[in-house]
């Protein structure tokens, strides 16, 4: 594996964004960086700005006002980066299914790495998501079969 | 040739790795102020290594060079301001006159640098950051400048950093006495507004405006600036211990106090950085040509008076 990936898998920065979710995934993801959690160990800590980030985590539904907002900073984000999708909103629109304004899953919008379900999803769920993603690429790196670049 | 050596060896490598070290022992204090575990001991290191391997984005509209050019510039005069200072320590008599002069002055190029790279990058928060980070230089220089005055009484009326150590090693640190620590204070303070660390981060203050000047900046740029800030964690609290606490020696005993001299301002610098709110631009301005300005003339005058 190359350095700069394995550098990458150890301070992943993570953008938080909220496409107008409930507000209980965002307490869940805020709960991450607390005493109990702490998940600077890994080297992951909240990034202020997108273009500081590597991996960015969507929470709450696709509707129509945000997905382009949403797109554009997908664009702004420095490659390589992950996308997370936190909670059942962003994974398949929850509650929102059959609402006029939320057309699509966020997946048919941008690529998604990792999807954590859940209403909203523990903080165990989500640190769990993120081992299974850093398992994901080792292992692809290593049968040489990546999309990434 | 042989100073060229000095410049990779001594300004760069060693200040860079000491830098590295002192920005974990901060993120490890933080942490464990908090009750968190904090980081392993060599991420400062895999985040520059990360951020050197990503893609560099710069802004439409933005002034290119002076955008990719400003994180360079700081970079540069901090290894400048490092070499400058190991060079001093290692050997007092090698120094030039007026050296004191050239430190004071390379020192500020960071914070320009920062400027340059905030109103570059045309955005709105980054040029909010860059006028920001202005204002303070304008708060902090006054007292800096004034406090910096107390060892240049005290050694005779010297501008050559070699001979305050000189004077320091015959006549017992400058912070011993009555002036050299009110102006240490003084120093403290504007160390921390220099280092641009809580409770003077209103220039980058991520929660307030996402990072400010430096929020444009992406990979090896962040890298860069990321790295320099790093080694001015070790060169400004090095500059203080040359000014009032005798800097660094390397005979026997001498050399673990000096060690220790280092870490005990890092981790005051971090508990001041934890134990304190963000304030405001203006509280900022006002504090230091308020009641820091007063202390610093009261030190220079204590000085005049030999105490
Ligand atoms: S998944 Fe549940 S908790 Fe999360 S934003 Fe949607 S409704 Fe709220």
């Amino acid at each position: 594996m190359s350095m700069k990936l394995k550098a990458l898998l150890k301070s992943p920065w993570v953008f938080h964004l909220s496409t107008g979710s409930c507000n209980n995934c965002d307490i869940e993801v805020l709960d991450c960086l607390t005493p109990r959690f702490d998940i600077e160990r890994f080297g992951m800590i909240l990034a202020g700005s997108i273009k500081h980030a590597d991996v960015l985590l969507v929470t709450g539904s696709c509707n129509r006002k945000s997905m382009i907002r949403v797109k554009r900073l997908y664009e702004q984000v420095p490659k390589p980066c992950l996308v997370v999708a936190i909670g059942e909103c962003a994974l398949s629109r929850g509650m929102f299914m059959h609402s006029y304004n939320c057309p699509v899953p966020l997946d048919k919008v941008i690529p998604v790495d990792v999807y954590v379900p859940g209403c909203p999803p523990k903080p165990e769920a989500m640190i769990s998501a993120v081992v299974k993603l850093i398992e994901k690429i080792k292992k692809e790196k290593l049968e040489g079969s990546s999309k990434r670049k | 040739m042989i100073y060229l050596m000095y410049v990779l060896m001594f300004g760069f490598l060693l200040t860079a790795v000491i830098g590295l070290l002192a920005s974990w022992i901060d993120r490890k204090v933080t942490a464990r102020v908090q009750y968190r575990v904090g980081p392993p001991l060599m991420q400062p290191l895999t985040d520059i290594i990360k951020l050197l391997g990503k893609e560099t984005l710069v802004p439409v509209g933005a002034s290119k060079t002076a955008f990719l050019l400003a994180p360079l510039v700081g970079l540069a005069s901090v290894i400048l301001v490092s070499t400058l200072l190991w060079l001093n320590n290692i050997n007092p008599k090698e120094s030039f006159i007026g050296d004191l002069i050239v430190v004071v002055y390379l020192l500020t190029i960071p914070s320009v640098s920062i400027i340059m790279g905030g109103f570059a990058s045309r955005n709105p928060l980054a040029s909010l950051g860059a006028s920001r980070e202005m204002k303070l230089i304008l708060g902090y220089e006054l007292p800096f400048l004034l406090a910096i005055l107390v060892p240049v009484i005290k050694s005779g009326l010297s501008i050559r950093l070699g001979d305050m150590l000189t004077a320091q090693m015959q006549n017992g640190v400058f912070i011993g006495s009555w002036s050299g620590f009110l102006a240490w204070l003084v120093v403290i303070f504007c160390m921390q507004a220099k280092l641009g660390l809580v409770p003077f981060d209103v220039a980058e203050a991520e929660t307030e405006i996402a990072g400010g000047a430096i929020i444009e900046y992406s990979g090896p740029g962040l890298a860069v600036f990321r790295l320099m800030k790093n080694m001015l964690l070790f060169t400004l609290p090095f500059f203080v211990m040359i000014l009032f606490m005798g800097g660094l020696r390397f005979d026997g005993i001498h050399f673990l106090y000096g060690v220790l001299k280092y870490v005990g301002l890092v981790a005051l610098i971090t508990v001041i950085r934890n134990t304190n709110p963000r304030v405001r631009i203006d509280q900022a301005v006002r504090w230091f040509w308020g009641p820091m300005t007063m202390m610093a003339i009261a030190a220079v005058l204590l000085a005049i008076w030999g105490r």
